[in-house]
C-alpha cells in the first residue's frame, strides 16, 4: 500500500505540464537517437549533462529516463528495417525482425516490438516501483565492506561475464579506473595521475570520455570500415495491425520476455544481451512455427527479445536508484547526473528524494504510453530518419561532440583529450574491447575506492573485514565464480562459440 | 588459456594485437610512475591514496601480459574485421577535420571551425558536394550554437560569425523588452 501511495504522489509530480513536456521531449529525442545508428542513450545523456545546471532534478531525470526508454524503442526499428542493430540490446531483434521485414511482414514486426516493449516496459516499471523499497530494506544493513564487495561483483559481471572476452572486458574496466582516479584525491587532497598538468586537477569529465569513446571513436571506426559494404533499408510493407494469430503468438512471448528481462536487469549485473539471447532461445524452443526461424522470420523471435530488452532496461534502474550501482554505461552517466546535483543514490534516496524517485518512476509509465504512440502511428517519421546519409550524420555528430566538450571550459586541452580518447575508442572498436566498462569503471571506481578506504579505516587497516563479514564474503565468492567459472566451464566443455559481438552505436 | 590450444597448429603471432598488449604494458608503467609520484602522508599509511592505484597497476600488468600471450597465440581479431581492409583515406580526412577544428576553434570561433570540420568529414565519408555540405554544416553549427549552447547556458567559443549574430539577437531581445 505504501508503494501505491508513493506512486500516486509520483504521478502528481509527473503530471505537471512542465514535466509532461520534458517526458515528451525525452521520449521523442530518445526514439530519434535510438533509430539513428551511431548515436546511443549514453552519448546523448552525456551531451545533455549541462542541463543539470539549469533545471530541477525532477525535470532532468524525467528527460534522461525518456531518452533511455525511447532509445530502446527506436533501436528496434533500425534492427528490423536496416538489419544494423541501433543498440547492442536489439541485436537479437534484428535476427528475426529483419527477416520478417524482407518477407513483407515488417509492419507486424514493428507492431509486436512496439507493443511488446510497452507491455514489458510497464511490467518492468511496476517491478521497479515494488522491488525498490524491498531492496532498500535489505541495503540498509550494508556497511562499507559489503558495498565494496557488491561493487566488485558488479565490476566482474559487467566486464568479465558479459561480452566476448573477460581479459578485454577487464582491460576496459581498469582503463576506466585510471581515468576515474585522475585529479585530486578527495580524502587526502593529493593530486593523482595529473602528469603535472594543472588542467587535470579537476579530473576528466565523464562527458569527454563518453563523447570520445562513443562519438569520435565510432566515427573513426565507421570511416575506416567504408569497404565493408552497406545494409539496405527494407521498405516498410504490410499493415501495422497484427492478425489474431500474430497476437496469439506474441502475447505469451511478451510476458515470458518480461519475466526473463526484469530479474536479470535488476541484478547487480545488468546488461540486456543475456536476457535477449535467453528469450530468443526459449521462444525458438517453444514455438510451434520453428520452420519460420531463420527463414521468413518468426514473430515470437521479435516479441520475446524486445520485451526482455525493455524489461531489463527497467530492471537496471533498481540497483541504480537503491544502491547507487550503475550496471550500464547509460546508468553510469545518469549516476554522474545525480552527483552533479549533489545527490548520492543509495538506500536513503527513496526517502530523502521521494519526489524525484517516485516522479521519475511515474514518468516512466507515461513515457511508455507516449512511446507506443510515437512508434506505431508515427513510424513513418522515424523511417525517414533512417535515410539521413552517413557522411552528414557522422559529421553532424562530431559538431555536437565539439559543443559538448568545448562547452565545459573552452579549453583546447579538453579537445586534445577528447581526440586521444577517440583514437582509443577506435582501437577498442576495431579490436573488440567493450567500451561500456570504461564508463562504469570511471564512475563507480572512485565510489568503490571510497567504500574500500572507509571499510579499512573502520577496521583499522585489517583486510579481514572483506571476508569475515558473511554477506561480503558471499558477494566476493560470487564475483570469483563469475570470473573463474566460465574458464573452468570452457576447460571442461572446450571452446564454445563467441558471445555477442559489439555492434554499431553501442553507446 | 585452455590446454586445447596446444594441439592446434602453431599460429602466427598477431602484430597489431601484440602492439596493443605492449601499449597496455606501457600504460601500466605510466600508472606505476604516477603512483610513485603521489606524496603519502604517514597519517594515511594504511589506506592512503596509493592503495587503489597500486591495485589498478597490478591488474593492468597482469592483463597486459595475458593480452601479449593471446597475441603470440594468433590474436583475437574477428575474421570479419581482419578481412575488411581499413579505409585509411577516409580516416585521414576525418582526423584532418578533427585537427582543423582543434586548431581553428579559438581563432575563428565555433561555427567557422565546425563548418570546416563538417566538410572534411563528409568528404572523408565519400560525399561529393563540398559546397552543399558547407551550407549544411553552417546551418547545423548555428543551430547547435543558438539552440543547444545558448539554451543550455553552455558557453562555447564565439567567433566572427557568432559575434555579429549575437549582437543582433541581443538587440532584438532588448527591443522586445522595450
Amino acid at each position: 500500500m505504501e508503494t501505491l501511495n508513493q506512486l500516486a504522489h509520483g504521478f502528481s509530480v509527473a503530471f505537471t505540464p512542465v514535466n509532461l513536456m520534458w517526458c515528451l521531449l525525452g521520449t521523442t529525442l530518445g526514439t530519434a537517437i535510438g533509430v539513428l545508428p551511431g548515436l546511443g542513450p549514453a552519448l546523448t545523456i552525456a551531451l545533455l549533462l549541462p542541463i543539470t545546471y539549469q533545471v530541477a532534478p525532477e525535470a532532468s531525470f524525467i528527460l534522461f529516463a525518456g531518452i533511455y526508454y525511447g532509445a530502446m524503442y527506436g533501436g528496434s526499428t533500425t534492427s528490423i528495417l536496416l538489419n544494423t542493430p541501433g543498440e547492442s540490446a536489439t541485436i537479437v531483434t534484428a535476427l528475426e525482425g529483419n527477416r520478417m521485414a524482407r518477407s513483407g511482414r515488417g509492419g507486424a514486426a514493428l507492431a509486436t516490438s512496439a507493443i511488446g516493449s510497452f507491455v514489458a516496459g510497464t511490467i518492468g516499471t511496476l517491478g521497479v516501483a515494488f522491488l525498490a523499497p524491498i531492496v532498500v530494506k535489505f541495503a540498509l544493513a550494508f556497511g562499507p565492506a559489503e558495498y565494496f564487495s557488491l561493487m566488485v561483483l558488479a565490476f566482474i559481471t559487467v566486464s568479465a561475464v558479459l561480452g566476448s572476452s573477460s581479459v578485454r572486458g577487464l582491460t576496459s574496466l581498469f582503463a576506466g579506473f585510471v581515468i576515474g582516479m585522475i585529479g585530486v584525491d578527495l580524502q587526502t587532497g593529493q593530486p593523482r595521475f595529473t602528469f603535472g598538468m594543472g588542467e587535470l586537477l579537476d579530473g576528466v569529465d565523464v562527458i569527454i570520455v563518453a563523447v570520445g569513446l562513443f562519438a569520435v571513436g565510432e566515427t573513426l571506426y565507421m570511416a575506416s570500415r567504408r569497404y565493408a559494404g552497406k545494409d539496405e533499408i527494407v521498405p516498410l510493407k504490410g499493415s501495422l495491425y497484427m492478425t489474431a494469430a500474430e497476437w496469439g503468438r506474441s502475447w505469451k512471448a511478451w510476458l515470458r520476455g518480461a519475466a526473463i528481462g526484469f530479474p536479470i536487469g535488476a541484478m547487480p549485473a545488468g546488461g540486456a544481451e543475456i536476457p535477449t539471447f535467453l528469450s530468443y532461445a526459449i521462444e525458438k524452443k517453444l514455438s510451434k512455427h520453428k520452420e519460420e526461424f531463420g527463414t521468413v522470420g518468426a514473430i515470437e523471435g521479435v516479441a520475446g527479445p524486445e520485451a526482455a530488452n525493455n524489461a531489463s532496461a527497467a530492471g537496471v534502474l533498481v540497483p541504480m536508484l537503491t544502491l547507487g550501482l550503475p550496471t550500464s554505461a547509460t546508468a553510469a552517466i545518469m549516476l554522474s547526473a545525480f552527483q552533479s546535483y549533489g545527490i548520492n543514490p543509495g538506500p536513503l534516496l527513496l526517502t530523502t528524494q521521494a519526489n524525484l524517485v517516485w516522479g521519475l518512476i511515474a514518468s516512466l509509465f507515461i513515457a511508455n504510453v507516449i512511446l507506443v504512440i510515437l512508434n506505431l502511428p508515427l513510424i513513418g517519421l522515424w523511417v525517414r530518419l533512417l535515410k539521413i546519409p552517413a557522411p552528414q550524420l557522422y559529421a553532424g555528430i562530431l559538431v555536437f561532440a565539439t559543443v559538448g566538450t568545448y562547452g565545459i571550459s573552452q579549453s583546447p586541452i579538453d579537445l586534445v583529450i577528447l581526440y586521444l580518447l577517440g583514437a582509443a575508442g577506435f582501437l577498442m572498436r576495431r579490436f573488440d574491447f567493450p567500451t561500456a566498462p570504461v564508463i562504469i569503471g570511471m564512475i563507480l571506481g572512485p565510489l568503490a575506492e571510497t567504500q574500500f578506504r572507509r571499510a579499512m579505516t573502520i577496521s583499522n587497516g585489517d583486510w579481514s573485514v572483506f571476508y569475515t563479514h558473511k554477506l561480503s564474503l558471499t558477494l566476493l565468492t560470487l564475483a570469483f565464480i563469475g570470473l573463474a567459472g566460465p574458464h573452468i566451464w570452457a576447460f571442461i566443455e572446450h571452446r564454445r562459440r563467441r558471445g555477442p559481438e559489439n555492434v554499431p552505436g553501442d553507446a | 588459456m585452455s590446454t586445447s590450444d596446444q594441439q592446434e597448429p602453431p599460429r602466427h603471432l598477431a602484430m597489431p594485437e601484440l602492439l596493443i598488449g605492449i601499449g597496455l604494458l606501457a600504460c601500466a608503467a605510466a600508472v606505476a610512475w604516477q603512483t610513485l609520484a603521489i606524496p603519502v602522508s604517514p597519517l594515511y599509511s594504511k589506506v592512503g591514496p596509493t592503495v587503489f592505484p597500486y591495485l589498478t597497476m597490478t591488474g593492468m600488468l597482469v592483463l597486459s601480459l595475458l593480452l601479449i600471450v593471446a597475441a603470440l597465440r594468433g590474436g583475437w581479431q574477428p575474421a570479419e574485421e581482419k578481412e575488411t581492409p581499413t579505409d585509411w583515406k577516409a580516416m585521414g580526412f576525418v582526423a584532418a577535420g578533427l585537427v582543423a577544428n582543434l586548431l581553428l576553434i579559438h581563432p575563428l570561433g565555433f561555427t567557422a571551425a565546425s563548418v570546416i570540420m563538417f566538410v572534411l568529414i563528409c568528404y572523408g565519408f565519400g560525399s561529393k558536394h563540398p559546397l552543399r555540405d558547407a551550407l549544411l554544416g553552417l546551418i547545423l553549427a548555428l543551430a547547435a550554437y543558438f539552440g543547444f549552447a545558448r539554451a543550455l547556458g553552455v558557453n562555447i567559443g564565439a567567433g566572427f560569425i557568432e559575434n555579429p549574430l549575437n549582437t543582433v539577437i541581443n538587440a532584438i531581445i532588448g527591443m522586445a523588452r522595450g
